[in-house]
């Protein structure tokens, strides 16, 4: 397999991950609400309606860095990053 | 002061900026104090901010393609991520959000969600490679990957009545916001906004756009959050409101169960005011089904990742891997105030609700709420409506209405702040609707400037040429879109909704299919894109005639419909057509590399 190939197999990787992520906070616990507001969340707040306003938010932000970072990694890892920037 | 080149000096420059505009703050605080009225408060803020604006366009202008398009790619990641947020954030998030919340609770926090989430796959299925490929416009992307003039044009179409249907209710909400601030009829408001947004962006294009909104998200931000933390310290919820509400909202809860939302007769609710509504629904129960939550929340992510006006501020950071790191910027700095829309929310909920708190009115004698001065002013700007419907003296839950705006606009007041934080929230509302006008504004101006007449109809055009195009075309469009706000036809938020889905409608999948799967070829992605937002479209229309809809699919969310429709058209039409030649599909390679020049400025 090529350099450029495999360097596509590790990013479609990273993608699957990072959506999975993604789905679990944005669609995922919201298929159980009604059930997960009865649990106290962080800071005391009913737990769903924690999520929606501070914690999916929250989570999708670290989630961006870590994916960004990772790529990098990845890049580097195949000598395809860019230099002198930043 | 300052020495060097502008980029370096970029956090200094805004740095000296805030503090001015803090130190302003003071002076109309102190002002205030001295005897300063209300109005003259209003007008300094927002002519001050609005001057600031005008100044940095006018320092930014420009003669070159490069940086009337895309700012010169020069612009640091986390500048661009200030500039995306003040971008992002409309007139809606800043005036209307937190009153959505207010009213609707849990069903309207579907929102929050989706206008945060979609920017995980604006980062990772997009904004680096749409970079890499060094395109000026969305289209131009469309029409390069796919080739062809029918693609390209489809996808200035699709743009075009994604923004534009945005860019009525941001004008209309500058018009707004100056009609209060200089009281002066909203008819000519309108054109004084536009005339702002068109200062900005006139003469530098990109670079003006992006200068100004950073000034914008600074202004917009500190009015956003200064009040929260204000309301919250001074009625004792918390010094730090978003770690500390817990109680209150518990609070909120306990009165609602106390209160009861009784049910108006429909003979009492013809008594209130258009848009004026009441507490209804509970602040932090779950009141939606999961699908009516996720459905939303979808199609609101599907369309962010489709919206060329975000899109495009991802084509100004100077590398591929700047482009990834500013997304997550931009989040972050629209977290800032997306996560206090709610707290406002229950801040301004419980400071009218709990009857223990001086402001509290619930309960209290409908004659003495209605001789309260704040009461007065916003029932004469019809955003407040009281009526003892039972007849029994004292103002139920049920008998008072508010208008959505009123959350953001009239809170401070009834917390009991100076005067100056209203005028300062003035300001901020004009920011962000400026700026996302702005955006969208030249994100036509720019496909039909470069796609449409470059590309398509004179692409012999010298660029002196096409920047005189591309300013007329803003202007035109400007004015087209602040006649169309004058009719006022539509509310804020609701178009702001349909924005989203048909941009999802016609652009998501060919955008994402364009990079991620190498065997999509023209053919489909013209089918893709014009079935998407036929059906999207007819959708809509259907609904908004009574139709019936299926699958839970409303007016707010038909771009789930209109995408799905792509995504299908796309992929058969695809597969039973040849596919693309070599030199395309070399070019979808060299688009996943992060390194090496980029697609267009090897051609």
């Amino acid at each position: 397999m090529s350099k450029q190939a495999q360097h596509w197999e590790k990013t479609r990787g990273l993608l699957m991950v990072t959506l999975a992520i993604w789905f679990v906070f944005s669609i995922g616990i919201f298929l159980f609400g009604a059930e997960m507001n009865e649990v106290t969340g962080p800071f005391g707040y009913p737990l769903t309606y924690w999520f929606t306003c501070q914690g999916s938010l929250g989570i999708f932000v670290i989630l961006i860095f870590w994916f960004a970072n990772r790529q990098e990694k990845i890049d580097e890892e195949f000598g395809f990053s860019e230099r002198g920037d930043d | 002061m300052i020495k060097g080149n502008f980029i370096d000096n970029l956090p200094k420059v805004y740095g000296i900026y805030t503090g001015g505009f803090l130190a302003f703050i003071i002076i109309m605080a102190i002002a205030e104090q001295m005897g300063m009225s209300a109005k003259v408060i209003g007008i300094c803020f927002v002519a001050f901010t609005v001057a600031i604006y005008a100044i940095i366009g006018w320092l930014s202008r420009t003669a070159q393609a490069d940086a009337y398009y895309v700012a010169g790619r020069q612009v640091p990641t986390v500048f661009n991520g200030m500039a995306t947020a003040a971008d992002w954030m409309s007139g809606a998030s800043f005036v209307a959000m937190a009153g959505g919340i207010y009213f609707k609770g849990y069903g309207y926090m579907a929102l929050l969600v989706g206008w945060t989430g979609g920017y995980v796959l604006v980062a990772s299925l997009l904004a680096p490679y749409l970079r890499k490929f060094g395109c000026y416009t969305v289209p131009d992307f469309i029409g390069t990957r796919y080739g062809g003039n029918l693609a390209r044009l489809l996808a200035v179409i699709v743009l075009t009545v994604a923004s534009f249907t945005y860019v009525t209710a941001q004008i209309n909400a500058t018009g707004t916001i100056a009609s209060v601030a200089l009281d002066i009829p909203f008819q000519y408001a309108v054109y004084v906004g536009l005339v702002s947004i068109l200062l900005c962006s006139m003469l530098g294009g990109m670079r003006g756009v992006t200068w100004t909104q950073v000034a914008q998200y600074i202004v917009l931000i500190i009015a956003y959050l200064l009040p929260v933390f204000w309301i919250s310290n001074k009625i004792g919820a918390g010094f730090f409101p978003h770690f500390m509400l817990a109680d209150e909202v518990a609070r909120i809860g306990e009165l609602e169960q106390q209160f009861g939302f009784v049910a108006n007769s429909k003979e009492n609710l013809a008594m209130v005011p258009k848009g004026l509504a009441g507490i209804t629904k509970a602040h932090s129960a779950v009141n939606a089904t999961p699908w009516a939550f996720i459905s939303l929340a979808l199609a609101m992510m599907m369309g962010t990742a489709s919206l060329p006006h975000v899109m495009m501020r991802y084509f100004t950071t100077p590398s591929v891997k700047a482009a990834r790191k500013s997304v997550g910027w931009s989040l972050f700095f629209i977290f800032l105030l997306y996560s206090s829309a709610p707290m406002l929310a229950t801040l301004s909920k419980l400071s009218l609700m709990d009857p223990s708190l001086p402001t509290g009115i619930i309960g209290k004698s409908v004659a003495d709420v209605q001789a309260i001065d704040w009461y007065q002013n916003w029932n004469q700007a019809n955003l407040m409506f009281i009526s003892d419907f039972n007849g029994n003296g004292t103002v139920e839950l049920n008998e008072f209405f508010m208008g959505g705006k009123a959350v953001v606009l009239a809170t401070p007041e009834i917390a009991g702040l100076p005067y100056v934080i209203s005028g300062l929230v003035a300001a901020g509302g004009m920011a962000a609707a400026m700026s996302t006008a702005d955006g969208l504004i030249l994100a036509i101006a720019n496909a039909l400037s470069h796609d449409l007449y470059y590309k398509i109809i004179d692409p012999k055009a010298e660029t002196a040429k096409r920047l005189v195009v591309a300013r007329v075309l803003l202007v035109v469009i400007g004015f087209a879109g602040a006649t169309i706000a004058a009719m006022e036809i539509q509310g804020i938020l609701g178009s702001v909704i349909w924005a989203f889905d048909f941009a999802m409608s016609g652009l998501f999948f060919p955008l994402v299919l364009g990079v991620w799967w190498k065997r999509a070829n023209r053919e489909g992605a013209i089918a893709g894109m014009a079935l998407g937002l036929i059906s999207g479209a007819g959708y809509l229309i259907w609904v908004r005639n009574g139709g019936s809809g299926f699958l839970g699919i409303t007016q707010l969310t038909f771009g789930i419909f209109g995408s799905a429709v792509s995504l299908v058209a796309m992929v058969v039409v695809s597969l039973i057509t040849s596919e693309p030649n070599a030199a395309t599909q070399k070019m979808v390679d060299e688009v996943r590399v992060p390194s090496g020049r980029t697609i267009l400025g090897k051609q």
